[in-house]
């Protein structure tokens, strides 16, 4: 990680855009956010015909930190596997863009800023948005870097759907979009796990509906429990019967409510951690928007018409055979639409037994895959 | 694969530079790779195996996992010059839904089969009375993915049978290179190892000709 960091520092860049006044978010509620601010990191540099730009979304609970340590928890950038000397995506090569959501708590407006109007954080008050309203800070904050065109806009998970927006409502500022274990629309059977999450951090006693800012006290249990729970639907089965069986903490059983098994431990380690680096109430907006996401929905309920301005994009579409959060039927049925609508598609189902979280780890199938799709992508549009 | 087959040889040889082609079955992408090179084709591919797949993509080439059986329908009327099928018919559960629907999305077919009807099978079978084991059909019945062989006669009827015009036909034999045939002479059907067809939709006006066989337009094949 140091080496990467002295290797790219001096391509390493951020800060956090804000709103022209003249310009305020216009979100698919009705509402308007002023003043909006949107955090971002870049690597690399915008080449002179400003060609070499990808954009690359975050899931859930990432942020903009994706080649570059997070400043919490120090952790290296969270997807080493696509970015980095060498990598599929090369800062040496490519300007990269990665921003905070909006509804984040990375630096982004979310719910925990302080709404300018009451000078107390938002809160509840915080308007309800939507994966496309995210899009749209996106590709405002692009053109602010001086970024017309995107070569690529990629993303897993959350990810992959902000770039499927992308391809729908900005499909002339993109060459190429890379959609990784990812979805159309939530499912009934997503929207429950989310719900629980939600439950539990409403639950706890410190939440104060919503208003934890105001009495210091923060729902850390029931963002910890949120997490533990969808940290579940992010493995497989066999990966956790692998990593932990049924193995014990100490030598045997407590006869008590202790966690006595070692995958209990991973979970509550999970958990805790969590809650160092998230907000509960991000946590809330932005599991919302993700249910709220239907592609669909928005053009006649078929999926094929919200492609149609798309047919000279290239489309990358990858999944996982252990995601049972974003199962291969997910991706296959974004794959026909885009057949459907006459764009250029390349699909795999990459073998692994890593679960939902399989984009994020070591699949050198992937990483192949990757290289394979944006290096034609490159040569299609010619020598940079 | 080191060496060229021979049926892909005679594929380049009717393919049209720059035109959209569509490769069903394509494995590793060798042919999709010939023809982007050689033809200049936008080319695409369907193949079953993640592991074909995988390899298409590292080669940057456009490939969707998936089958022809299910996946064809996908695809609009039209959106190819050439729709081809190498050696893959035979494989497939539902041959004359997958044909139909190779001339819906192209306007023109390539399919290639092994002949059930050469000689060395009819005697494979006739002599030892056992499923036939030759150089174009090396599996045993048990594991051979061809669950739907025909003869060059068989494939014929068919295209008579959804009203397609043959276009081009060619016969292989052992390692040569291909030989443009009139597939209605009755010695082919015991001469040819293996057959290409080029298929195209006869349109009402054009049905009577395109039963006057060969109309095998010299332009396309040189024979």
């Amino acid at each position: 990680m140091a080496d990467l960091d002295m290797a790219s520092s001096a391509l390493n860049d951020g800060g956090t855009w804000r709103f022209p006044a003249s310009e305020p978010l216009r979100l698919d509620s009705g509402g308007v956010i002023e003043g909006l601010e949107v955090a971002y990191q870049t690597y690399g540099q915008l080449n002179a015909d400003r060609s070499n730009a990808v954009l690359i979304c975050h899931a859930l609970t990432m942020d903009q930190y994706v080649a570059s340590a997070h400043p919490t928890t120090g952790k290296p950038g969270w997807w080493p596997r696509l970015v980095g000397p060498g990598k599929p995506l090369d800062p040496a090569r490519h300007f990269i863009i990665c921003s905070n959501v909006i509804g984040g708590c990375m630096g982004s407006t979310g719910p925990a800023s302080i709404n300018p109007a009451t000078g107390k954080p938002w809160a509840l008050s915080f308007p309800v948005i939507t994966i496309a309203d995210m899009v749209r800070a996106q590709a405002m904050l692009v053109r602010a870097l001086g970024v017309e065109t995107l070569f690529a806009v990629v993303g897993g998970s959350m990810g992959g759907m902000q770039v499927q927006q992308w391809a729908v409502d900005y499909p002339e500022r993109l060459a190429s979009a890379v959609i990784i274990a990812s979805a159309s629309r939530h499912s009934a059977q997503n929207i429950a796990f989310h719900e629980v999450g939600r439950q539990a951090i409403m639950a706890d006693p410190d939440w104060r509906g919503g208003a934890y800012a105001d009495h210091g006290t923060r729902p850390e249990k029931g963002l910890a429990v949120a997490r533990m729970a969808a940290h579940i639907t992010y493995l497989s089965e066999p990966a956790l019967q692998r990593k932990f069986g049924r193995e014990l903490q100490r030598d045997g059983l407590s006869w008590g409510f202790d966690a006595d098994f070692q995958v209990e431990s991973y979970l509550r380690h999970q958990g805790a951690s969590f809650v160092d680096r998230f907000d509960a109430n991000s946590y809330l907006y932005i599991t919302r928007a993700m249910d709220y996401f239907d592609i669909a929905a928005g053009h006649g309920g078929v999926l094929a018409n919200a492609f149609t301005r798309a047919r000279h994009m290239r489309f990358c579409v990858l999944s996982f055979t252990s995601d049972w959060l974003y199962p291969t039927p997910e991706s296959r049925h974004i794959v026909r639409a885009l057949t459907a609508s006459g764009c250029r598609v390349a699909f795999v189902e990459i073998e692994s037994d890593k679960g939902h979280d399989a984009f994020l780890l070591d699949e050198p199938v992937m990483d192949a895959a990757l290289s394979g799709f944006l290096g034609s992508v490159e040569r299609d549009r010619g020598p940079a | 694969m080191t060496t060229t087959r021979e049926d892909f040889r005679e594929i380049l040889r009717l393919v049209r530079p720059g035109s959209r082609v569509l490769d069903v079955g394509c494995g590793e992408g060798a042919l999709l790779d010939l023809l982007t090179h050689d033809k200049q084709v936008d080319g695409r591919g369907l193949e079953i195996s993640a592991k074909g797949v995988a390899a298409c993509m590292a080669r940057g080439l456009s490939v969707v996992q998936g089958d022809a059986d299910q996946d064809l329908d996908h695809f609009p009327d039209r959106t190819f010059d050439y729709a081809i099928l190498s050696q893959t018919l035979q494989a497939t559960r539902q041959p004359r839904h997958v044909l139909n629907e190779l001339l819906r999305i192209a306007d023109r077919a390539i399919v290639s089969f092994p002949n059930f009807g050469h000689w060395r099978v009819r005697w494979s079978l006739l002599s030892r009375g056992r499923m036939p084991e030759t150089k174009a059909l090396p599996m045993p019945w048990w594991s051979t993915p061809n669950i739907h062989l025909c003869t060059l006669v068989d494939f014929l009827a068919l295209t008579d049978d959804l009203n397609v015009r043959v276009d081009a036909c060619a016969a292989f034999a052992g390692t040569g290179p291909g030989r443009s045939i009139n597939p209605s002479s009755p010695l082919e059907n015991w001469r040819a190892e293996s057959c290409l067809f080029m298929l195209s939709r006869a349109t009402p006006a054009s049905a009577t000709t395109a039963r006057e066989l060969p109309p095998a337009s010299g332009d396309l094949f040189d024979g």
